[in-house]
């Protein structure tokens, strides 16, 4: 059976020639200018709705586009979580070789938390935002036909149901994930890859128990703080000639505990979430990473079985060559995608912080004594 | 502040030691011993250097020399020696008292005590004071030669107990009010402000793990690298920063302690007028039940149950002889209970008004003081905030290279 895909999008083309094209529009990816994009999505007003059966939040996704496969120059259409979850696991059976983005996080373990919060959906819409905006990016997945379907069509649950009675048919996706070839040893490149993600993906662990800890110190700063700031306003009832300036310290310590209040919610509304996100990232890298060893793994069976069978079998090995290819392509053209993008996600962080540091130091500078 | 010792004499407790001696009981015991020296003013100004006394003092001769200014002067606000035991400790600052922090903070408040008398327009001339700080031998049997222990009133020592006063000075009343609200508000607060400087210095801290993190991270990057690692640096001085940050805080709260500590001492001045007022309502009473018992002997009229009503009705009334001597006594009695109450009257209205006079001068000092105080708190915050920019400034120009 070919290795090709199941639902039968054709995987961009297995010639060498659309390989360097691509590589042309990695490159050209740097330089991509907002002027040079032809397709634009955004994921914005969320609403609540209620039905008998559940309560549930809708997206709105608008898209503006020149390209010619869309209809239309616009569409704006109603997406829910489900969607985009739907949406990424097509991408992923799609383009196996592709890096899919990361969704945001499905269930909230942290109990407490509420679904409906207007925090905890508005972090949410930013990271599905970020998703498609990714997608769009790509020079290869933002012209997967689900995305196009995804973004236009009225009725998405309709072409769900399609597709799932297509998949029934094929049953092809299952091979890749489950392949169950052994392969012998990564090479070399991969396996560096591989540690680097390992040492990556544990680094942001760290960073994020920092984060947290950070957080909750100063949670518990801001705790003593408001005790601290009340005393001096007691005080002040106290004295005549004082009270003004002990009125003064009992003011600006009130607005530095607003100012870290605030600190510490742009930390978990901001900067946490992409942390998280980078780490599932790295997960679903080291996915690929797997597949890719599958598919590498099955190569090398096969290439056995041609050498024992002394049969002549050569579009497989092609295949699985022209895969491999890929895969390192697109790795690395994904992992310095990740660089840039780490780059300035930090630079914005840290502005974010220092934004942060420096509203509270503005609130000092209006203590008021004298 | 005309005449004050403090401007002819430079005092300063420039040195501390340890040594290690034997005490009253014999026992080996290890303390601290502080170096006091004084040095004239005037002969500055033509150019030469005066020569410089000294001697050593320990703390428990700073207390004598308080317990003897308090007892002698007891309508001043008399200046609060720095805490015997360090109080208001937040986790990092040692409470032992041997610590050379703690050492070296007991040394700046010994030579503010000893600068706040020798500015005091009543203390700084005192003659104790003055050998205190120039004669080291034979100190100690000066101070108790004057006797000022039997003076002390043992009954101030009961901090706590109520005397029923009749006519306090409502002045005095409403002080120790304030006095006693003062010291809660401001215990209150160095207690709090020991927690805020706890929890301050564990969100500081913590970012020195960024550092660590940020520089085995560094280690895999290959573009990032460089910027993880200088920025990963700054983090570490930022964590760094905070021991310095809160030294310099302790000056404030030992500034907010002095006032503390001076609080109690208004209230000792209040204690004294209650007493005072106490035992002139006393005697006035005592004077007043005298002339009674006169005017009943003289006159032959009970006119309140008494003792001697029921004596004299049981065992039969005494003889004129008797009852003249009695009078006698009596009229004796009163002449110098009268005497005694005026001079009470006088001493207690002196008393009012020198220890009025003093509580001005002190209110004018404490809210200057405390004002300079907030001042150079907010400064202190502002310049940590200002720190606080530069590094994460820096941290950013490092993220910015990435």
């Amino acid at each position: 059976q070919d290795l090709s895909l199941p639902n039968g999008t054709p995987v961009d083309t297995s010639s060498p020639a659309s390989s360097s094209s691509l590589l042309n529009r990695l490159q050209l990816d740097d330089d991509l200018d907002v002027e040079t994009r032809d397709l634009f999505v955004t994921v914005d007003d969320p609403k609540k709705h209620v039905c008998t059966m559940e309560t549930y939040i809708t997206y709105r996704v608008t898209t503006k586009t020149t390209r010619a496969e869309f209809d239309l120059p616009e569409y704006s259409v109603r997406r829910r979580y489900q969607d985009f979850d739907w949406l990424r696991n097509k991408l992923e059976e799609s383009q196996p070789t592709h890096l899919i983005p990361p969704l945001p996080e499905k269930f909230v373990v942290k109990g407490v938390v509420d679904r409906f919060s207007e925090e905890f959906v508005e972090t949410r819409r930013k990271a599905l935002d970020k998703f498609l905006k990714r997608i769009t990016d790509h020079p290869v997945l933002s012209f997967n036909e689900h995305f196009n379907v995804f973004l236009t069509a009225k009725d998405l649950n309709a072409y769900k149901k399609q597709g799932m009675a297509l998949l029934s048919k094929m049953g092809e996706s299952v091979k890749y994930v489950t392949g169950g070839y052994k392969l012998r040893s990564r090479p070399l490149e991969f396996a560096a890859i591989g540690d680097y993600l390992d040492t990556f993906s544990l680094k942001l662990g760290t960073i994020d128990r920092i984060a947290q800890r950070i957080i909750k110190e100063q949670l518990e700063y801001l705790v003593e703080l408001r005790e601290y700031g009340p005393v001096y306003s007691t005080w002040g009832g106290l004295e005549v000639e004082l009270s003004e300036p002990l009125e003064g310290v009992s003011a600006c310590i009130g607005n530095c505990c607003t100012a870290l209040e605030e600190l510490s919610e742009d930390m978990t509304e901001d900067f946490l979430p992409v942390l998280r996100e980078y780490i599932l990232y790295a997960e679903s890298m080291k996915n690929v990473l797997k597949k890719r060893d599958q598919v590498q793994a099955e190569y090398e069976a096969k290439l056995e079985a041609v050498a024992l069978k002394r049969e002549d079998r050569p579009k497989v090995p092609t295949d699985v060559e022209k895969c491999q290819d890929r895969v390192e392509c697109f790795n690395a053209d994904l992992k310095a995608d990740m660089e840039r993008w780490q780059n300035n996600k930090r630079q914005d962080f840290r502005q974010l912080l220092m934004g942060m540091a420096d509203k509270n130091i503005q609130y000092y500078e209006k203590v008021c004594i004298t | 502040m005309e005449d004050c010792l403090a401007k002819k004499m430079e005092i300063t407790v420039s040195e501390a030691e340890k040594r290690t001696g034997r005490n009253a009981m014999n026992i080996q015991e290890t303390y601290t011993a502080y170096l006091i020296e004084t040095r004239a003013v005037e002969s500055q100004s033509e150019g030469q250097c005066a020569p410089v006394d000294s001697l050593w003092r320990r703390y428990s001769e700073f207390e004598l020399l308080r317990n003897y200014l308090s007892v002698t002067y007891p309508h001043i606000v008399v200046p609060p020696l720095p805490e015997k035991r360090a109080d208001f400790v937040w986790h990092k600052l040692s409470a032992d008292n041997m610590d050379p922090d703690f050492v070296e903070r007991r040394r700046i408040g010994l030579e503010n005590f000893l600068l706040r008398v020798a500015s005091h327009p009543v203390l700084c001339q005192d003659k104790i004071f003055y050998a205190f700080l120039t004669q080291e031998g034979g100190w100690k049997e000066m101070v108790n030669e004057t006797g000022f222990q039997l003076k002390a009133d043992s009954r101030l020592k009961a901090l706590n107990a109520t005397f029923r006063v009749k006519n306090p000075d409502k002045r005095f009343t409403e002080l120790k009010h304030y006095s006693d609200e003062l010291q809660s508000v401001i215990s209150h607060l160095l207690r709090v402000r020991a927690r805020v400087a706890d929890r301050l210095y564990g969100v500081y801290k913590v970012h020195g793990n960024y550092g660590r993190v940020f520089s085995e991270w560094s280690a895999i990057e290959k573009e990032m690298g460089d910027g993880l690692q200088s920025a990963g640096h700054h983090m570490d001085v930022y964590a760094a920063s905070i021991d310095d940050i809160l030294e310099e805080e302790e000056h404030y709260a030992d500034q907010l302690k002095e006032y503390l500590f001076y609080a109690e001492a208004l209230r000792a001045v209040c204690r004294k007028h209650e007493l005072m007022q106490y035992d002139l309502e006393m005697a006035a009473q005592d004077l007043a039940s005298k002339k009674q018992q006169c005017e009943e002997l003289a006159t032959g009229t009970v006119r309140t149950f008494s003792l001697k009503g029921m004596t004299s009705k049981l065992f039969g009334q005494e003889t004129p002889e008797q009852r003249e001597a009695k009078i006698k006594v009596l009229e004796e009695q009163i002449q110098e209970g009268e005497e005694q109450l005026k001079s009470k009257n006088l001493e207690g209205r002196d008393f009012v008004k020198s220890a009025w006079a003093d509580i001005e001068r002190f209110k004018e000092q404490k809210n200057h003081d405390l004002k300079e105080a907030l001042i150079s708190y907010a400064v202190m915050q502002i310049s940590m905030c200002k720190k606080g920019i530069q590094v994460w400034t820096n941290a950013k120009e490092c993220f910015s290279k990435m």
